[in-house]
């Protein structure tokens, strides 16, 4: 049978995007509406003294100025909780403008609201606000007399520590030690839409338009603190241009969007600007990680102690975790991973891209390579040697494949015959050199129940609906892949809607976890009702398939029947009209299966990397990526490639570009448009070859692993390693700037 | 953003009049530095006069050999005339290596002479900022400050000019043509450049009101051989870390004649005079060259992240010369 699921099929809403169709939140226009403009903290610690709004209100078109004296007091502030748990997700435990108490830089202090969108942003530059500074720390090295061990992360919900066997006795009694310590800037999430909300109350029902990668968290979170009830916020999101975690939160603007425009009786939308997603969104935090690995002389690894260090704010223990990767990939008896934070004067950081683990790989990964340097093995070879059978607890992997995506890879990349010594090969100014690592990330299952609905019309058409919202991964497409599949009909007779919470639910779209769990939701919703329907024909005396049973009934192109006899059947078309149904329809659900599933949760992938070092002038370019992965089954081999490309790109990116510097004088970020902010343009990105190694699960929701982080995790290592491999120098810092590559170093 | 008025004009006089009598009056060319200025609320006109129409786009052969090009003519035209892209290889370089192509479309050379500095403190809008808010102090000195110069710099100012094409246009003596309320002048394009000083906020000579309307080539010479390699962190649409422009004439071994100008480590696009001069008669070697690049780069002042780039200077020197030595990009 021809199925959808596995082809390389367009994207359902690629014309709409590429013909200016597709509507994004900030096009939503309604009547009546009014544009808001956040004024946020010029100081990263004190208090606002004062605000004069004069000469703000007597600008041209002004409604309103809101600040901590004026706008009402929340209901309650949720707890943080990653908003794929499925609960309220606030991005941070702290809700600016009910006091007078500033936390950081950026901080919304007033808001102003006007009849237009520039009205509204020239007025908010007119808005005076007076401030006592007081003393901030926005850096590790302004606070490293306070450093603390975190005990719990995400709100509690993870451990800061994790430990087994002895690792302090087996460091020290460990035949070979690999010790380092990594410092990494602050990475931003620069997707190319900036957040924005449209909010509108009508008989004290409140819709928001949001641009949010999870509308069930925008609701619930919303309807948190403005004490509603759920049934009462309704979150639509037809598309969002990019989130990479910056949107997998609700952020205070949206709620202050919503108090506005009850405070103005119409309808507001509040657009970020670029400058205040760098202060609004969450970040990843500046960090230090040390990692030593302990292992005998013959590669093995004995024991491995990952320390990371960053900064969070003050109203919460916030850190990505990194250390989920160290304590499973490899099978080492004694382990130590530990998280410790600095309370400072920043928001709270949150989820970017390849959340915690992509740092933490790094760390792990280029220390892997320096031990197969100090061992004279092969870099592939110690992967292979030291990859765990099972997870810490003993229990199988749900599904494996690093051992093929390395061996795969290294084919393609042309790994064997390299010449391990460094600074050996040579292309005119240019060094040339090699690299690679293991790839793994956390398959993430703490979702609560999915839900989606299916419906077919008595023309043999379909609409399946669940509450999930499109920001780019092509999920539109693979569920409405999905569910032409289990409701056997052609692609082109399935529209799968989406972006709207009175649709059955489905939780946030983060941690790679989107695709997996909203394919299975439709899956069930789509499965229920084509059994539905068969079991109608079957026992329907006017059907071909009458006394049939339906478990020997197959659905092709709209058509009920018989597998081994395939010409006697009928369509739901002829069963439908027959039975005067004008539509049918179900609603399926699936749940995860608990978290004590006795298996182990990673996904696995290889990268290999080739870059030129002009040692001179401190310039790296990477010539070559390969990346082989194991994301379980890939729904359309054409989105997979393109977010797993996408990744790629995005730890070249953090190797060599990505990083903002505090200035810790004015407690603001250096760096605040993309002209400062620095992703790679395509004359950075060379060929990149992307490889599958096919893998069965039956643990995870149809199999699926994910494909949104794992294609980021190790990029970056693959490449400073092969920047080693070029120049025989390990650099301990991301990115790799200029003047820490010059050799001989800048003097001076 | 704040509220302004916009005017057309299709006259020189007529632009000149109409900025020369509003001190809030500004010229508005490609737009590509004024108006992102003004969203951010670091220029602050109440009337832009809208230049485009004015009759100064073309590029034409001056008797004797030099070039002139119109203020309004944009970078992508000049960069693929066939004089400029032929005789100017370093100007048509310094063009391409800049902005984006979309960028250049729209961007003109006048506008590109006068765009203002990519010091983010200038730009935020809020920070101390002698150039923006003279008195207020000079967030960068003691700040974030990879990007600054370290030639040419002064207590009350270290940004660097961000133009391209200038280091290529002060590497070959250009000058500069301007209508103004007093009349016309032609200024020298190494005098159109002042230093920071006291004064960082006055960039160049221009009086209010006063108008480019073209800039002229000398005849070419030594720039047929010119090359303008361009250092950034990301290989395309940045500002330089550093850029040379260079041309060299070598005979029998020895250096005959040299240009050097800098881009990315001046507050002015920097031509190298120390250097030319240490050129003259040395052999035409690489060590002769890094003599030359460090008795440029000995007046440099460092800051705090920004030492590598005296280093980073000479060795883009050195590679510049070395290139132009063998005769140029072709
Ligand atoms: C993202 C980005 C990247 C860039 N990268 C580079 C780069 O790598 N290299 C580079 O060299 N440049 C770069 N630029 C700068 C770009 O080249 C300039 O913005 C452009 O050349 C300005 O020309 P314009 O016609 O748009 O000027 P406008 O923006 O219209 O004007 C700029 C200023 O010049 C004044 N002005 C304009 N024309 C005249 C005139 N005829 N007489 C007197 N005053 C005048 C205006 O009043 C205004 O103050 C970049 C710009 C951007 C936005
Ligand atoms: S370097 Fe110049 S432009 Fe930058 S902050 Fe200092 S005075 Fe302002």
């Amino acid at each position: 049978m021809n199925t959808a699921i596995g082809r390389p099929v367009d994207r359902v809403d690629g014309h709409a995007k590429v013909t200016g169709g597709a509507r994004y939140t900030a096009e939503i226009s309604l009547p009546g509406l009014t544009y808001a403009a956040v004024v946020g903290a010029r100081i990263p610690s004190g208090r606002v003294e004062s605000v004069d709004a004069s000469r703000a209100l007597s600008a041209g078109g002004v409604l309103a100025v809101l600040t901590h004296e004026n706008l009402p007091k929340i209901a309650g502030q949720p707890r943080l909780l990653p908003s794929l748990l499925g609960a309220a997700a606030p991005g941070q435990s702290f809700f600016p403008m009910q006091d007078a108490a500033v936390h950081y830089a950026g901080q919304p202090v007033a808001l102003v609201v006007a009849e237009s969108h520039e009205q509204a942003q020239y007025a908010a530059s007119l808005v005076d606000v007076a401030y006592r500074r007081e003393p901030s720390i926005t850096a590790i090295d302004e606070g490293r007399d306070r450093v603390y061990e975190a005990q719990r992360l995400f709100g509690g919900l993870m451990p800061g520590r994790d430990e087994r066997g002895d690792v302090g006795t087996a460091l020290a009694e460990a035949p070979v030690r690999i010790e380092a310590g990594y410092r990494f800037a602050a990475n931003h999430h620069n997707a190319l839409e900036p957040p924005a909300t449209t909010a509108v109350w009508e008989d004290g029902r409140l819709t928001l338009y949001d641009s949010t990668m999870g509308i069930r968290a925008t609701q619930l979170t919303v309807a948190h603190l403005l004490g509603l009830p759920l049934s009462h916020v309704r979150v639509i999101t037809h598309f969002v241009g990019g989130g990479f975690g910056s949107k997998a939160m609700t952020w205070p603007h949206v709620t202050l969007a919503a108090m506005a425009a009850r405070h103005v009786g119409r309808p507001v939308r509040l657009a970020l600007t670029r400058a205040q997603t760098y202060t609004s969104n969450g970040h990843r935090e500046e960090q230090e990680q040390r990692i030593s690995l302990g292992a005998t002389r013959d590669g093995r690894l004995t024991a491995i102690r990952h320390h990371k260090l960053s900064i969070t704010s003050h109203f919460d223990d916030w850190a990505e975790p990194a250390t989920g990767v160290s304590s499973q990939l490899y099978d080492v008896e004694h382990y130590e991973g530990v998280h410790s934070l600095i309370h400072g004067n920043t928001m709270t950081p949150t989820f970017t891209r390849g959340p915690g683990e992509t740092l933490g790989v790094f760390v792990l990964e280029t220390a892997m390579d320096e031990l197969a340097y100090e061992l004279g093995v092969d870099p592939v070879e110690l992967r292979l040697r030291n990859h765990a059978r099972t997870d810490p607890r003993g229990n199988p992997w749900s599904s494996d494949g690093l051992a093929e995506c390395l061996r795969l890879g290294a084919e393609r990349f042309g790994w064997h015959g390299r010449d391990p010594r460094p600074r050996a090969r040579r292309d005119g100014d240019w060094l040339i050199g090699t690299g690679m690592a293991a790839a793994a990330y956390p398959v993430a299952f703490f979702m609560p129940e999915q839900r989606a609905r299916a419906r077919v019309y008595e023309d043999g058409s379909a609409v399946v609906q669940t509450g999930t919202q499109e920001f780019g991964t092509g999920v539109l497409t693979v569920a409405t892949q999905v569910a032409a599949d289990a409701l056997g009909l052609p692609l082109e007779s399935v529209r799968f809607e989406a972006g709207d919470t009175d649709l059955p639910n489905t939780s946030a779209a983060v941690g790679s976890a989107g695709a997996g769990m909203v394919s299975a939701a439709v899956h069930a919703a789509a499965t229920a009702l084509r059994d539905r329907l068969v079991a109608m024909a079957v026992t329907d005396a006017d059907s071909p398939l009458h006394g049939a049973d339906p478990a020997a009934v197959e659905v092709a192109d709209g058509r009920m029947r018989l597998r081994d006899r395939p010409e006697t059947g009928e369509t739901y078309a002829d069963l439908m009209i027959r039975r005067r149904l004008a539509d049918a329809e179900e609603v399926g659900s699936w749940t995860p299966p608990p978290l004590t599933t006795p298996h182990g949760l990673l996904t696995f992938g290889a990268q290999f990397a080739e870059v030129a070092v002009d040692p001179g002038l401190g310039l790296i370019r990477v010539r070559r990526m390969t990346g082989v992965f194991a994301p379980g089954r890939v729904l359309n081999p054409k989105l997979a490639r393109s977010q797993l490309m996408g990744g790629m790109v995005w730890g070249l990116s953090q190797a060599l570009l990505e990083g903002n510097e505090m200035d810790t004088r004015h407690g603001r970020w250096g760096a605040s448009n993309l002209g400062e902010y620095l992703v790679p343009v395509n004359a950075d990105i060379p060929e990149i070859t992307v490889e599958f190694v096919e893998v069965e699960d039956d643990v995870v929701p149809l199999g699926i692993k994910g494909v949104g982080e794992i294609g980021q995790v190790g990029a970056a290592a693959a490449v400073a390693n092969a920047v080693f491999h070029a120049t025989g120098r390990r650099l301990r810092r991301l990115p790799l700037a200029a003047e820490l590559v010059m050799d001989p170093p800048a003097s001076s | 953003m704040r509220p302004l008025a916009y005017a057309r004009v299709s006259t020189v006089a007529e632009a000149v009049e109409i900025v020369a009598a509003d001190p809030a009056g500004a010229f508005l060319a490609g737009g590509t530095t004024e108006i992102d200025l003004v969203r951010l609320g670091v220029a602050r006109p109440d009337l832009l006069v809208d230049i485009n129409d004015l009759p100064l786009h073309d590029i034409e052969d001056l008797p004797g050999g030099g070039v002139r090009i119109g203020a309004l003519a944009r970078m992508s035209e000049v960069a693929r005339t066939p004089v400029i892209a032929g005789r100017y290889p370093g100007v048509a370089q310094a063009l391409l290596l800049g902005a984006s192509q979309q960028l250049r479309n729209m961007a003109s050379m006048g506008g590109n002479l006068c765009q203002r500095t990519r010091c983010a403190y200038f730009r935020d809008g809020v920070s101390p900022c002698n150039k923006r808010e003279p008195g207020s102090g000079c967030s960068a000195l003691d700040g974030l400050n990879r990007g600054h110069a370290v030639l040419g710099t002064s207590e009350h100012c270290i940004a660097t000019h961000p133009s391209d094409v200038a280091v290529a246009l002060v590497a070959f003596d250009a000058v500069v043509h301007t209508a103004g309320p007093g009349g016309a002048r032609r200024i020298p394009i190494d005098d159109f450049y002042l230093p920071p000083g006291d004064t960082p906020d006055r960039e160049n000579p221009l009086r209010h009101g006063e108008l480019i309307t073209a800039i002229d080539l000398p005849p070419a010479g030594i720039a047929e051989r010119s090359v303008y390699l361009k250092f950034r962190d990301r290989q395309s649409y940045e500002f330089a870390l550093v850029s040379v422009c260079a041309a060299v004439r070598v005979e029998d071994g020895l250096v005959t004649e040299a240009r050097l100008a800098l881009g990315g480590v001046g507050t002015k696009p920097w031509r190298s005079r120390l250097a030319e001069r240490r050129l003259l008669g040395a052999p035409a070697t690489a060590e002769s060259y890094a003599a030359a690049a460090a008795y440029e780069l000995s007046a440099a002042v460092p800051r705090r992240h920004n030492t590598f780039k005296v280093e980073l200077a000479q060795r883009a020197i050195v590679r510049g010369l070395t290139q132009a030595a063998r005769g140029g990009m072709r």
